[in-house]
């Protein structure tokens, strides 16, 4: 057992907080307020390899793996959540066709996902208007039209799905979980209708729409996988997407603790710095003790996932775990902020914000004790 | 990176799992109802060189790192807390720092036959008057020719009426806060010593606590332990791999909690079906593993940062602050899984519920781990 980083693994580390620190954090206020998608960002993202970290390179990746890519996103998160779940969603499709699609259609749709061209991204379309959590309910169909399929039905909550190059649809070619296929379409498809925007609380920079199929044509070569292992794509695929949360929550949960570090330095109360009292001091241990937990249980996942391990269970005690404690640590570094946390003046307004959706996508926290549950009730003698 | 047993680690993971099953959970229940010391047991932990697993084989120990006594404490105490507690306090709180100071001539005596678990070790530091405040200690010590007298009391001693010898910390002058406390070698039996009542504790009832009155103790000036001064350092360094055997403790107490509460909610039904299958419980027991995983994640960082000689102070804070709520939080729940059996003794969940108490009070309360914690975490985060 070794929990050390490598003397390489530090070093990417090292570049990532550089990176956020120099190109992602200086727009990061901008965006949120303005809800502007950081469409500049993905070219210089993508010059660091961060878009691909989870495809090989002789698809056009940097093949990094999870353990990687959990590590560099937490330090885009840290500076910019909406940043960093854009990435996320790119890494967490470009990995599911890396890893399911033909050669064929790896080569056809990975490198794009992979250079961010024209400042564009993957996008994974798996909850629709009526079904999120219980996936296997979904009613997009996709039906076979000779050498193609034609797409039609809803999709919601679509993270990137306005500025996709490509998006991965599950859709419905036959009954139940297993008759859900995958396809690859391309973001300009016709019939692939761009909703409008929603307006989120938090993670404002990112781009959130919902998306229609109308009649999308897309040929039989774009499906990515067999017939009917969609389900199984769209579940591995948010297997590895928790540790993506779990490392974007650590983020957040970094800088609000830093936040909180600093505002604490500055600010006194009774002829002594915040600091120097005790309530707020154990606050602070709580949060740096919750986010070294996460940092755990985030690196163990992504561990077993690189080594091809089971993780179905780590990964979602990452994400609930981690997404919580990101939760518990915008809400005491606001609380220690006082008044001023509540307003805009402060970066702990937009990371408290930021924070909540975490708990929901990717898995609800409720669906990730779904899941441990059933596991450790496996385990029973 | 690598969160994987090796060979020696998982060997040893699973001979005591097998001792904690087969000897120590059977007989632990009785042994708390009786406030029974578990001799025959402590006779085959030591026999499994369980009682300096870290300590070198050449002075007696076992020879096996501290992730290794970490993973061992935590199945003896998911057995048998107390047995946890008793060793842990041969294993971090005797031995170590008996390893770490004493003169190469005191090492016969003092370290081989505890380390082997031939004899048993204690350490007395805190006092009726202060705990987690070491530098505002009152027993002293004064140098009369070769010997030092020791006069003063001391609390809350683990192991007090089974332990063969102490360490014993006393200042030299009580004006002079902590740089005058030294340590020192005390064997029972030394006429001067003495024990108070066994306390009547809410858990861990089958080990010993009692007080220690000092009355002109007399010792060899040679029993002293490191440097004449320097028994703050030994305490402090003491306590921050105390806390990983704590730590451990509580994640046994937690992780036996859960099982009993996993595998009775699999057989207790209500409305027409096993407990496990409502949603209320399920979570319950989701949210038990996830932190009982979260608290060994963190144990077992901090000893392998020890195992490293990395600084390991701000990681065994964070293991014993998190495995120590842990363990309450989960004994708490696990009773609720039982409804009224969890509340009798007849099921082993009251007994972990109230030994799991323990560890948030015992080598640093939880406020001071807080301390500790907070201190380091409010400079890197400036950093």
């Amino acid at each position: 057992m070794n929990f050390e980083l490598s003397d390489e693994q530090q070093m990417l580390v090292d570049m990532a907080r550089q990176f956020a620190a120099q190109t992602v954090a200086p727009g990061a206020e901008h965006r949120d307020q303005t809800s502007s998608f950081p469409s500049d960002l993905i070219g210089p993202l993508a010059e660091q390899g961060f878009l691909g970290m989870l495809v090989p390179e002789s698809d056009g990746g940097s093949e990094m793996g999870y353990v990687n890519y959990a590590l560099a996103l937490a330090e885009i998160a840290q500076a910019c959540a909406s940043t960093a779940v854009t990435m996320a969603v790119n890494n967490l499709t470009a990995s599911a066709i890396a890893t399911y699609a033909s050669e064929g259609l790896r080569a056809e749709v990975l490198p794009s996902l992979c250079d961010g061209r024209d400042g564009k991204v993957g996008a994974f379309a798996l909850s629709e208007p009526h079904c999120g959590s219980d996936a296997a309910a979904l009613k997009t169909r996709a039906e076979r039209d000779g050498e193609d399929y034609i797409l039609n039905g809803s999709k919601q909550w679509i993270t990137n799905g306005a500025f996709a190059s490509w998006v991965l649809v599950m859709a419905r070619t036959g009954e139940g979980s297993r008759g859900i296929s995958a396809f690859a379409v391309p973001g300009d498809a016709p019939g692939l209708i761009i909703g409008p925007e929603e307006k989120k609380m938090g993670l404002k920079g990112s781009n959130t729409v919902p998306l229609t199929l109308e009649n999308v044509r897309v040929p039989a070569r774009y499906r990515v996988g067999d017939e009917g292992i969609g389900f199984q794509i769209a579940m591995n695929a948010l297997d590895g997407g928790r540790i993506g949360i779990g490392s974007q929550a650590l983020g957040i949960g970094r800088a609000a603790l830093r936040e909180a570090a600093r505002y604490m330095e500055e600010r006194k109360a009774f002829g002594k710095p915040l600091n120097r009292h005790q309530a707020l001091q154990f606050m602070v241990a709580d949060i740096g003790t919750d986010l070294e937990a996460t940092r755990l249980l985030m690196l163990k996942a992504a561990s077993l996932r690189d080594q091809g391990k089971p993780m179905t269970q780590e990964a979602s005690m990452c994400k609930v775990y981690a997404s919580e404690a990101c939760c518990r640590a915008v809400d005491s570094a606001l609380q220690i902020h006082g008044g001023y946390g509540y307003v805009q003046d402060y970066a702990i307004e937009r990371l408290y914000r930021d924070a909540r959706v975490t708990r929901i996508y990717e898995g609800t926290s409720e669906i990730q004790r779904v899941v441990i549950s059933r596991n450790v009730l496996k385990g029973a003698s | 990176m690598d969160f994987t047993l090796n060979e020696e680690q998982q060997m040893f993971k699973d001979t005591c799992a097998s001792l904690a099953d087969d000897m120590l959970a059977p007989k632990a229940g009785e042994w708390d109802q009786g406030h029974i010391y578990p001799t025959e047991a402590v006779a085959t932990m030591a026999e499994m060189g369980l009682m300096g697993v870290a300590i070198p084989d050449a002075e007696g120990g076992t020879g096996a790192d501290n992730l290794t006594y970490a993973i061992t404490m935590e199945e003896i105490s998911r057995g048998c807390a107390s047995c946890g507690v008793i060793m842990s306090v041969n294993n971090s709180l005797y031995c170590d720092p008996v390893h770490r100071f004493a003169r190469p001539e005191q090492r016969a005596e003092w370290l081989a036959p505890y380390a082997s678990g031939e004899k048993l070790g204690a350490f007395a530091l805190t006092e009726p008057g202060n705990g987690s405040d070491a530098a505002a200690m009152r027993t002293t010590a004064e140098l009369e020719g070769d010997e030092y007298v020791l006069n003063g009391t001391k609390a809350w001693i683990t192991n007090a009426y089974e332990a063969d010898a102490f360490i014993v910390f006393a200042t030299t002058d009580r004006s002079a806060g902590h740089r005058a406390v030294s340590a020192f070698l005390v064997a029972t039996g030394t006429p001067g010593l003495s024990l108070g009542k066994k306390e009547d504790k809410l858990g861990i009832r089958a080990s010993s606590t009692a007080q220690m009155f000092f009355e002109n103790c007399r010792i060899p000036a040679v029993n002293l332990l490191g440097e004449i001064g320097e028994g703050f350092k030994v305490a402090m360094g003491t306590l921050d791999g105390g806390r990983i055997g704590i730590a451990a403790q509580a994640l046994g107490i937690a992780e036996a909690a859960f099982r009993a509460a996993r595998d009775y909610s699999l057989e207790r039904k209500t409305f027409g079906k096993p407990i496990a299958e409502h949603q209320a419980i399920a979570f319950k027991l989701a949210d038990m593993a996830t932190r009982i995983e979260v608290a060994r994640l963190l144990t077992h960082q901090a000893a392998q940062l020890k195992d490293a000689k990395a600084d390991y102070g701000k990681a065994s804070a964070m293991a014993k602050l998190a495995a120590a709520e842990t363990a309450m939080w989960v004994t708490t729940q696990a009773i609720q899984v039982f409804g009224g059996n969890g509340y009798v003794t007849e099921y082993p969940v009251e007994r972990h519920f109230r030994d799991a108490k323990i560890t948030e009070i015992y080598e640093g309360t939880s406020e001071v781990q807080r301390i500790v914690i907070a201190r380091a975490v409010l400079e890197e985060a400036l950093r």
